[in-house]
């Protein structure tokens, strides 16, 4: 084998591992649909989604994943009301204010706060956010909306500061250095020049933000409350659909309708999730392309 | 005028103050929360770590006992996740750097690629289920859960890979074919050497964070509780973090078991946050010695 | 001289995509001899020095019409090798683009790849390489430093001298000096006119003083054609184009 076919082969290895890669992941939409779509039989899409009531152990069964979906958003809204301002103003901290030695120590600390594994968070939420706010406000369970969205929050803070702070980052100093020339504060600086340039990068961090709070599933099991019905108030429980999916997979016999159904769940996550991240792609690839010149 | 305008510089500087201290309000109270939650988890969990602890298997229906068989399990399945997604996710990144013409295709498969890497790691643990578990009737076992576990770092790995490599500068590889040197050659002796620490950090930043996932092992590899050690890679295991869960919402021991699951969940923090403190001390010491 | 030249180009047309960056150029380069190729930027002086050793194949979508002919064969041809074309035609870049390894690596870096594996032959090559570069008295008790230590000007010299390792017949400078200071640039100029002896060099230059100084024969380019090509000293004193004369008297845009 000369060196042009060895240059040729080792091209064909890597287009083929790549071209494996590409397929796993190309399994996983297609495995989803296979295990998902048979519960369409049983009950319509519209019945699935809107339905008020989830009791996929009844006989006979009802497959309604509204509260589910309610019990998501809600979750994810309340986090994000929390993780937004935190998240961002913590990367207006690292880009613009920090000093540089804390600068670096703030971002380690960001990153480690995303490794916490899920489970541990989801376990402090009941080992202490639960009893806080069970004595506090008297209730029957600290297992609540409000206890899910403070953990999720946690967990999404790490995504949105993260990006926006890349955001931020970005903003040429051209337009900082014009900002300061005409007597500008720092202060005006940030809010009127810098983070309006950095709107769309913000936005992307804010979406994948709420994408991570949305499919994130040992919070939500394990601190939400699991109460299938659409809530009444914030301290009520909720079964955000990957909790359900997540607690009621061990018992539901491989093929039974609820089966199937908690994949038909999955796949509105996934098309969730999907939906989050190709506005953000989409925001982040037209803010590359105009670049500087939106303002 | 004068005094007009130096009451309106008083008050422009005040706000500013406002907001200064509201941005370092916020990034204060998340890194007290980092240093609370750790805090907390040490406090309560340093009590229950012996060597009998890491050492010996649970006993009396896991209310004594330590927590050895959990460790080994998510060692094995983090390991596992590693041998199938570092080679598969930074060949293909290679490809996807190196060799693919940069087109339309190549921009549909990042575009995948990153909202993978979105996808709901609970969704990573249905497919397993689908595929591993059932449609390969492999069950549910260390190789379930370690392909799973796998695919659901493959797109971190990639895009951490691709970013790296794109990071070593042009001129390095234009030198080097310019020397006669064949692109194979090029690749792994300019510019794979010069991205490896980005690769590294990234990945094991994204296996770090696999090794405390629970949903995706929960269908395709957890057990509640196993008697033996796994003899292959088809039994099942415990994990350190579905360890945690069970523990702390299954069972009648609850309250019994409070110290055993503090403990766990330091180990598995410990675990965790270790590997990804090695992969952020390793990038600022390349950092500071980079030169180009 | 006619007989003696080392490349010949016929009729190369060269596209980046739908745009033609190169018309028609016939052309050809003497052994031993210093080339210098000029004009303003964007006229394709520089993207004829990479069609030269199939630099270009590496950007997407680029296409050659015609022939370039060295040492007898087209080196278009699609049973080339493209590896082998760059080692027997070295490049030179406007930016010095050392490896960050040491100064000895740098150097055997090219030659261990072509199959030379004994130390003894590696640090005899390292040595000339450097000597032939005039860099050896000021590197020869730091080969084991990192290349990215030294200054600007050594650093071109390390890839002058990186470039001679792989003993090519045709050395390829693009623009060597516009990244360096005067006195560097002057080095430079020096090590060309020795090189000559045994090498053909063809240079790209904004340089006109550059050009008159160190070539023999000189190419002005302007929009992707070759507006006259003469002897360095008709060039600077009687071109025969009207365009050229402007050009070179500073009358261009």
């Amino acid at each position: 084998m000369n060196r042009h076919q060895k240059e040729i082969f080792i091209r064909g290895i890597f287009a083929f591992f790549a071209f494996a890669s590409v397929l796993i992941l190309a399994l996983i939409v297609m495995f989803l649909f296979r295990e998902g779509l048979p519960i369409f039989k049983e009950v319509s899409v519209a019945d699935f989604l809107f339905g008020q009531e989830w009791y996929p152990t009844y006989d006979p069964p009802a497959y309604g994943i509204w509260p589910l979906i309610f019990g998501s958003v809600i979750v994810t809204v309340f986090s994000c009301l929390i993780a937004v301002p935190l998240g961002v103003l913590s990367a207006v901290y690292i880009s613009e204010i920090a000093p540089a030695s804390i600068k670096d120590i703030t971002k380690s600390i960001i990153e480690l706060l995303a490794g916490i594994p899920s489970v541990v968070l989801g376990f402090f939420g009941m080992v202490v956010v639960a009893p806080f706010l069970q004595d506090t406000f008297d209730l029957p369970t600290g297992l609540n909306i409000v206890n899910a969205s403070v953990i999720l929050a946690i967990m999404a803070i790490p995504t949105i500061s993260s990006i926006s702070e890349d955001a931020l980052y970005a903003v040429p100093s051209e337009f900082k250095e014009a900002s300061y020339a005409l007597g500008a504060t720092k202060y005006e600086t940030i809010t009127k020049v810098i983070m309006p340039a950095a709107l769309s990068g913000i936005s992307t961090a804010v979406i994948l933000g709420m994408a991570r709070a949305i499919g994130e599933t040992m919070v939500v099991l394990m601190v939400a409350g699991g109460a299938a019905a659409v809530p009444e108030s914030i301290f009520d429980s909720v079964r955000p659909m990957p909790a359900s999916i997540a607690a009621e997979m061990g018992e539901a016999p491989f093929g039974s309708g609820h089966y199937h159904a908690l994949f038909a769940i999955g796949m509105v996550l996934f098309f969730l999730t999907l939906f989050f991240n190709l506005i953000a792609d989409y925001i982040s690839q037209k803010f590359k392309e105009v670049g500087s010149a939106t303002l | 005028m004068q005094a007009a305008l130096t009451t309106s510089m008083t008050f422009r500087y005040f706000k500013q103050q406002v907001f200064f201290t509201v941005v370092r309000l916020s990034a204060l109270l998340i890194a007290l929360a980092l240093g609370g939650l750790i805090a907390y988890i040490v406090a309560n969990g340093i009590s229950a770590i012996s060597w009998d602890f890491l050492t010996l298997p649970p006993t009396d229906s896991m209310t004594k006992g330590g927590i050895m068989p959990a460790i080994l399990g998510t060692l094995y399945l983090t390991i596992g996740a590693i041998a199938v997604a570092l080679p598969l996710g930074v060949v293909s990144a290679i490809y996807l750097t190196e060799y693919a013409k940069q087109g339309r295709f190549v921009r549909l498969v990042r575009i995948g690629i990153n909202c993978l890497a979105g996808v709901p790691s609970v969704v990573f643990g249905l497919f397993g289920l689908g595929f591993f578990v059932v449609f390969l009737h492999f069950g549910s076992c260390i190789l379930s859960g370690a392909l799973t576990l796998g695919i659901l770092v493959l797109p971190t790995i990639i895009g951490a890979s691709e970013e790296a490599l794109k990071a070593v500068p042009q001129t390095f590889r234009e030198a080097s074919l310019a020397l006669g040197v064949s692109k194979w050659e090029t690749i792994y002796k300019i510019v794979l050497p010069n991205a490896l620490p980005g690769i590294l950090t990234g990945s094991i930043l994204g296996i770090g964070r696999a090794a405390g996932e629970t949903a995706p092992i929960m269908f395709t590899a957890a057990a509640f509780f196993t008697a033996k050690l796994p003899s292959s890679v088809f039994d099942e295991v415990m994990a350190l973090p579905y360890h945690v869960y069970v523990l702390a919402t299954a069972g009648t021991h609850i309250d019994q078991t409070r110290s055993i699951q503090y403990g766990t969940v330091l180990v598995l923090v410990g675990l965790v946050l270790g590997v990804d403190l090695i992969a952020i001390v390793i990038r600022s010491y390349v950092r500071k010695k980079k030169r180009w | 001289m006619e007989g003696n030249s080392i490349i010949e180009l016929k009729n190369v047309n060269f596209f980046y995509g739908k745009t033609r960056a190169l018309t028609d150029i016939t052309m050809d380069f003497s052994k031993n001899r210093v080339t210098a190729l000029i004009g303003p930027s964007g006229c394709g002086k520089s993207t004829l020095l990479r069609v030269l050793n199939r630099m270009n194949d590496l950007i997407d979508g680029t296409k050659v019409e015609g022939e370039i002919i060295f040492e007898g064969i087209n080196i278009y041809k699609p049973d080339v090798d493209p590896v082998d074309i760059r080692r027997k035609i070295g490049m030179v870049f406007q930016k010095p683009n050392p490896f960050p390894k040491s100064i000895f690596s740098n150097i055997a870096y090219a030659p261990r790849l072509a199959g030379i594996t004994k130390r003894s032959d590696l640090e005899f090559l390292v040595e000339e390489s450097l000597k032939q570069a005039v860099l050896w008295d000021e590197v020869r008790d730091i080969l084991g430093k990192s290349a990215m230590t030294l200054s600007g000007g050594q650093q071109q010299r390390l890839c002058i001298a990186r470039a001679l390792a792989m003993k090519p017949d045709v050395i390829l400078m693009d623009e060597p000096t516009s990244a360096l200071d005067p006195i560097s640039t002057a080095k430079i100029e020096e090590l060309i006119d020795e090189l000559r002896r045994n090498y053909t060099i063809i240079i790209v230059t904004h340089n006109m003083q550059q050009a008159a100084r160190v070539s023999s024969k000189t190419g002005f380019f302007y929009l992707g054609k070759l507006i006259e090509y003469n002897a360095t000293e008709k060039i600077f004193t009687n071109p025969d184009v009207k365009q050229t004369e402007d050009y070179i008297t500073g009358r261009f845009g």
